[in-house]
Formats: C-alpha cells, sequence, structure tokens
C-alpha cells in the first residue's frame, strides 16, 4: 500500500506539490491524470527518490514505512518500481548485464541468494517473450537506439524481473502506437496481483482502456482536485481538463 | 630586451650528472655509441629536467614533480632472476611468445616462445656490434624534435640507456597472438631504469605487441622506481602493428616516463592502445610520423586515477605524405586530487592532402579536487583536408544514476557500472579476447577497490 500524506514538495523556491493525499491499496490499480504541469512527473520522481526536490512536509509511506529518508536502491528493494516516461540510455552497458545486475541487487538487499546464470536466464527470456523482445535486443546497450516502444517494453521487462509490491507508471502510453500499447498494456495487466498496488500516470483515457483503473484521481496545481471510478476518466476525455485549470481561489 | 634564465641545477639533476660521469664506461657501446651518449647527455645538461616553461612539459614540471633521481639499477641476479621464473611459471602463461626487461635489462632466461620470423637481440649486444642500421635507427631522435624544445627526456634516455630489446620482423610475417613485452620492477631497494627498445616491422608484416608492467614483491611490498622507457618503432610498407601497453602496478611515489616513436610507411596500419592506473606518476609521449601515403593510425587510452596521482599523456602525430588517417582517443577517471593531462598536436605538413584527423579526450571528475588539463592543437598547412578535436571534462550523468539506482543499484555500484562502460567502449575495440579480458579485468580491480573505500562492508540483509 502506497500513502502520500499531506506531501508538499518545491524546486528552486517554486512549490510543485501542495499539501498532496493520495492512497493507493494492495492490489488496487489508481489512475493520475492532470493537464501538463500539475506535478503528476514530479510526485513519481519524489516517490522514488530522487534529490533534486525539496521535501518541505509531509510523508510518503510504502507499506506503513517512510520512505523518505531512503536512498533510491532502497526504496527499490523495499518493493517500489517507476517505469520512466523517458527511459534513460546507458551505453556501453549490455541489457544482459544489467538486468542480471539489477536483478541480483535487490536479491542482495532483500537476504536473498543471488541466482544463477541459468535460473536467470530462463527468467528473461519467458517475460522476454510475453513483451515480444527479442534476444538480439537483450544483447545490445541498454535502451541505446531502441524506439520509443522499444524502450517502454524493456521497462515493463525489468519490472516483471523486479516483481515490485508497488508500480508507478509515468506516462508509459506516451510515444507508442496502438500495437506497443497493447503489448505493454499487457505486460502490466499480466502483473495484477492482489499484493501488488498500481498508480498510473496519463493525459489520457486510451491507456486505461486496456489497463482499466478501480479508482481516477485528477490532479491540478500540485493536489488532488477530484476522485473517483473508471468513469471519471471518460468523463475527463469529453470535457478536457479545463474546470482544474484555473488557479484555485484563495480561502 | 631579453635575458636567458640560468636557472641553478636541482638536486636531481646534479645527481644525473655524476651518475653519468660514474657510469658512462661501464656503459654498452662501441666508441660512436659513447659519443652519441656524450651528446645527449650534453642535450640534458643544457635544458635540464622539462619544467612549466617548456610548452609540451607545461602541466608535468618534472623540476618541481622529481625531487630526487634513484640511483641506476643493477643487473638483476641469479636469486632474482629464479624467483621470477617461478612467479611467471606459476601464472601458466609459458606458452607465449614473451620478451622480459627487469630493471631495464633484458632477460633471455625469463623470455620465451618466440615464433618464426621474429629476431630479437638485446640492446647492449647491438650498441657493442654497432650495426649501422640498427644504431641509426635507435638514434632517429627528429621526430621528438618536432616537440619545440629539445627533448631532455629522451636524450637522457639515450645517455644512460643500459638495455632493452630489438625485435625484428621478417617481411610477411603474420602473427595473430601477441608477443609480450614485460617490464619487471625486481630491485628490492629504489632504483632508476633507463632502457631503450626497438621494433622494426618489415614490409606486409602483421604483429600484435603487448608490453605491461610487472612489480616483483618483496615481503609484501613493491619497490619504488623511476623508470624512462623508449620504444622506437617502425612499419614498413603494407605492415601493421597493433599495440597495447599496460601500465599498472608500481609502488606510489614510483614514476614512469615513456617515449614511443612510430614511423609508418606507406598503407601501413598501427594501433596502440594504453591503460594508466594505479601508479604515480606517469608521462607517456606519443610521437608518429606518417611517412608514406595511405596509412592510417589510432591511439587511444585510458588513465584511471586516484590518490594524488598524475597521468600526463602528450601526443604529437605528424602528416608528412598524403591520405593518411589518424584517430586519437583518450579517456581519463580522475578520483580524489588526481591529474589528468592531454595534450596532442596534430600537425599536418604543405602537401599532405586528403589527410584525413580526428582527437578526442573525454574526462570523468569523481571529485571536486581532481583536475583535468586538455591541450589539443591542430597545425595544418594543406587546404585540402579534415581535422577536428574535441575535449570533455565533467562528472557521471545524474538522470543515468538515478535511473539505475531505481533499479535496485546502490550508488557505488551504479557509478562502477557506468564508469566500466566509459572505459570498457576502447578496450572492445582492441580485437583480441584474451587482452580484452585482461583489460576488462583490470579496470573492475580498480572499480572494485575504489567501491570498497566508498562503502564499508554490509552484511545481507541490512537495511531491509
Amino acid at each position: 500500500m502506497l500513502e502520500v500524506k499531506n506531501l508538499s514538495v518545491s524546486i528552486n523556491g517554486r512549490k510543485i506539490l501542495d499539501d498532496l493525499d493520495l492512497t493507493v491499496r494492495d492490489g488496487e490499480v489508481a489512475a493520475l491524470m492532470g493537464p501538463n504541469g500539475s506535478g503528476k512527473s514530479t510526485l513519481s520522481h519524489v516517490i522514488a527518490g530522487r534529490k533534486d526536490y525539496m521535501v518541505e512536509s509531509g510523508d510518503i509511506l510504502l507499506n506503513g514505512e517512510s520512505l523518505l529518508d531512503l536512498e533510491p536502491d532502497v526504496r527499490a528493494a523495499k518493493g517500489l518500481f517507476l517505469a520512466f516516461q523517458y527511459p534513460i540510455e546507458i551505453p556501453g552497458v549490455a541489457t544482459l548485464t544489467f538486468l542480471k545486475a539489477t536483478v541480483n541487487a535487490q536479491r542482495k538487499r532483500r537476504g536473498q541468494e543471488e541466482l544463477s546464470t541459468p535460473d536467470f536466464m530462463k527468467r528473461v527470456k519467458a517475460a522476454a517473450n510475453k513483451l515480444k523482445i527479442s534476444q538480439e535486443m537483450l544483447k545490445r546497450a541498454l535502451n541505446v537506439g531502441f524506439s520509443g516502444g522499444e524502450k517502454k517494453r524493456m521497462d515493463i521487462l525489468q519490472m516483471a524481473l523486479l516483481e515490485p509490491s508497488f508500480a508507478i507508471l509515468d506516462e508509459t502510453d506516451s510515444g507508442l502506437d496502438i500495437d506497443a500499447l497493447r503489448v505493454v498494456a499487457g505486460g502490466v495487466n499480466a502483473l495484477r496481483a492482489p499484493g501488488r498496488g498500481f498508480l498510473v500516470i496519463t493525459h489520457y483515457q486510451r491507456l486505461l482502456d486496456y489497463v482499466v483503473p478501480d479508482t481516477v484521481h485528477v490532479m491540478a496545481h500540485g493536489r488532488i482536485m477530484r476522485s473517483g471510478g473508471k468513469e471519471l476518466a471518460v468523463e475527463l476525455e469529453k470535457s478536457g481538463y479545463r474546470d482544474y485549470n484555473a488557479e484555485p481561489a484563495v480561502a | 630586451m631579453s635575458a636567458d634564465i640560468i636557472q641553478a641545477r636541482t638536486p636531481a639533476e646534479i645527481f644525473l650528472a655524476s651518475t653519468f660521469d660514474e657510469s658512462k664506461a661501464r656503459l654498452p657501446g662501441n666508441a660512436c655509441v659513447a659519443k652519441w651518449r656524450e651528446d645527449a647527455f650534453q642535450v640534458f645538461t643544457a635544458s635540464g629536467l622539462p619544467h612549466r616553461r617548456i610548452e609540451a612539459w607545461h602541466y608535468t614540471d618534472l623540476r618541481a614533480l622529481m625531487r630526487d633521481a634513484l640511483p641506476v639499477a643493477t643487473a638483476p641476479g641469479a636469486a632474482v632472476l629464479s624467483a621470477l621464473r617461478e612467479e611467471f611459471a606459476a601464472t601458466g602463461e609459458t606458452a607465449a611468445p614473451r620478451l622480459v626487461l627487469v630493471d631495464g635489462f633484458f632477460a633471455p632466461e625469463l623470455s620465451s616462445g618466440l615464433p618464426e620470423g621474429i629476431k630479437v637481440s638485446s640492446l647492449a649486444c647491438v650498441l657493442t656490434e654497432g650495426r649501422p642500421d640498427l644504431i641509426a635507427l635507435l638514434s632517429s631522435q627528429d621526430l621528438a624534435k618536432d616537440l619545440g624544445a629539445r627533448e631532455s627526456i629522451v636524450a637522457l634516455n639515450a645517455a644512460l640507456m643500459q638495455d632493452g630489446v630489438v625485435i625484428e620482423v621478417a617481411p610477411g610475417t603474420v602473427l595473430a597472438e601477441p608477443v609480450h613485452l614485460i617490464h619487471v620492477t625486481a630491485s628490492p631497494v629504489p632504483a632508476a631504469h633507463f632502457s631503450r627498445s626497438a621494433l622494426i616491422i618489415g614490409a606486409g608484416a602483421s604483429i600484435r605487441l603487448a608490453e605491461s608492467c610487472h612489480a616483483a614483491h618483496h615481503a609484501g611490498t613493491v619497490p619504488t622506481a623511476q623508470a624512462n622507457a623508449c620504444l622506437i618503432v617502425s612499419i614498413g610498407d603494407g605492415a601493421s602493428l597493433a599495440h597495447t601497453a599496460m601500465v599498472t602496478g608500481t609502488a606510489p611515489g614510483s614514476m614512469r616516463l615513456e617515449t614511443m616513436m612510430a614511423r609508418l610507411g606507406a598503407d601501413a596500419k598501427f594501433d596502440s592502445f594504453a591503460l594508466v592506473c594505479g601508479i604515480g606518476l606517469v608521462r607517456r609521449q606519443i610521437f608518429v610520423r606518417f611517412d608514406g601515403r595511405g596509412a592510417e593510425a589510432s591511439l587511444s587510452g585510458v588513465s584511471l586515477l586516484g590518490g594524488r596521482e598524475h597521468a600526463d599523456t602528450t601526443l604529437h602525430v605528424e602528416h608528412a605524405a598524403q591520405a593518411c588517417v589518424s584517430r586519437e582517443t583518450f579517456k581519463y577517471i580522475l578520483d580524489e586530487e588526481a591529474t589528468g593531462v592531454f595534450q596532442g598536436k596534430i600537425h599536418v605538413a604543405p602537401g599532405a592532402q586528403k589527410t584525413d584527423g580526428k582527437m578526442l579526450s573525454r574526462a570523468v571528475l569523481l571529485s571536486d579536487m581532481a583536475a583535468m588539463n586538455n591541450k589539443p592543437e591542430l597545425e595544418i598547412f594543406a587546404d585540402d583536408v579534415v581535422c577536428g578535436h574535441g575535449a570533455t571534462c565533467g562528472s557521471l550523468d545524474d538522470d543515468q544514476l538515478f535511473y539505475l539506482q531505481t533499479r535496485g543499484l546502490p550508488l557505488p555500484e551504479a557509478e562502477a557500472l557506468l564508469l566500466e562502460a566509459f572505459a570498457g567502449e576502447l578496450i572492445d575495440g582492441l580485437g583480441h579476447d584474451g587482452l580484452i579480458n585482461a583489460f576488462r579485468c583490470e579496470v573492475r580491480a580498480w572499480l572494485a577497490a575504489r567501491h570498497k573505500a566508498l562503502v564499508p562492508p554490509v552484511t545481507a540483509g541490512a537495511n531491509v
């Protein structure tokens, strides 16, 4: 379960998240929607542990434990995963080498044995096949020269291998054509489980046709303005964000 | 109005002068070589140790950095050689063609496995016999003259050279496996060595030369050494040389001054890669001259420096012939208070049309106290050429580090992964699995030692 409590965050003195509250329960898929600049990506990066932001007040709890003082890798070991809007290219690091390093680093942190190479390869192959990721792609440098769709599928592959207890998908649908979107959504749906929560950040309802959310939250001006069921996404697709763009009235 | 400033001699210079006076009668060579040594020492005396006002040595001020000169090493005794023989036998690489220099002296009893087409003589023999063709090649310092100031370190090497190897490769000889040239530091007391070697590759021949350093351990300590080594390379028409150098493993306070002078014939090919790490002060100067058209040279290197280590790579590439291609790519990883220096000059002579030269230096600084000095230069006297240079200097990319951390890699491991990739790019291009592996291992060992210094060991499961 992820709980964001009264979170206020700024960067260079500019407030981006303003007393934000959000709870996503185990097994729940929550969609976070909102206009550009409403603070959605900032929220995902702050949860994952990016240091560029100043957390002024509030807390972030994963399964009841505060994440704020933890390094990003420790948060990951505790079960958090962030699929990036723009997965980063890492030249010179073969994808397979990277995958093995991350899986084993997390196992080590959790006090588990490192996977043997054959065991690891078996898991990678199975997960890669589901996401239509070729063996050739796994040999290339991580994300280097990958198309937008390939990068997103690679992030979902990492999620499948790392088996997080909570995953944030930051605009995973951006830059995807309809076929790639189906593959990615299929990958996400396959990982839906009673013990695993998702926060799906998106501008559009399109992704939510494939990954059907349990709850929808609308964010603007650094806070949650409205929450509801999946029908809220459909309503937003019709009406747009115009009702949320105005500065909040001074109380 | 100008006045020559006559600087007082430093203790190191005074010591080197007395060393030369005492040892010149014993140094190998016929009368002609003795004259060469005298002339060379005069060149050294006239300019002294290079200092910051000599442009090519601006960032490596030996006058200041070399407080004392060490006594010259004596030839290794039987006990040292037999201990080394056991050490080499234990590594199990007896089959590889191998030439060993111990404290600058050629040790034929440790050398082995030379294939057909390769003839090796000790420098001392060549100097004593006085073969005019080889002496002429060994004393060809005209490449170094191009540096502007007279190259006093090369002159000092000529004056005091004790030994080395002269390798002659017969025309048409093709060898896939490298010939290893191992520089051993064995003297139990701090010592200086002066070696000069030559590699003459006949037309159409193709070989690999893999240089490495090895420190004999004395009761767990590695002795300090000051090495001044020259390698003179002549690559015949259509011949090719793939050269690598592993400049590693001596004690802090050690100094290594290396000069490589290579001449390329028409359509010749020359690749040279060096890894510098774990050594006090290194200056590698490489002079390449294209004498015939259509030749290609690729010079590259990686320096991994920590502590107060200092590594200087200075290149001078002389395009004297048409349609030659040169590539120079050097990378530095600098931690703590280390200093990196890259100076590269591409000189295109009048008439050397269709020259294609590209030079690049890239440095990653891991500490605020580390420093990188870059000085790329192009001097072009022909009008139909493509030449360029670039230099970058920075820290690791924050976005890449964050991405790797969110996947569960602790910061030091994320850094090590990115640094190995940065250094590994050049290593992967070596085209020989054994060498790639050896260099990769050395980089990993350096990163692991750094990692260990950064994070105290944690037990599994901690922090979770």
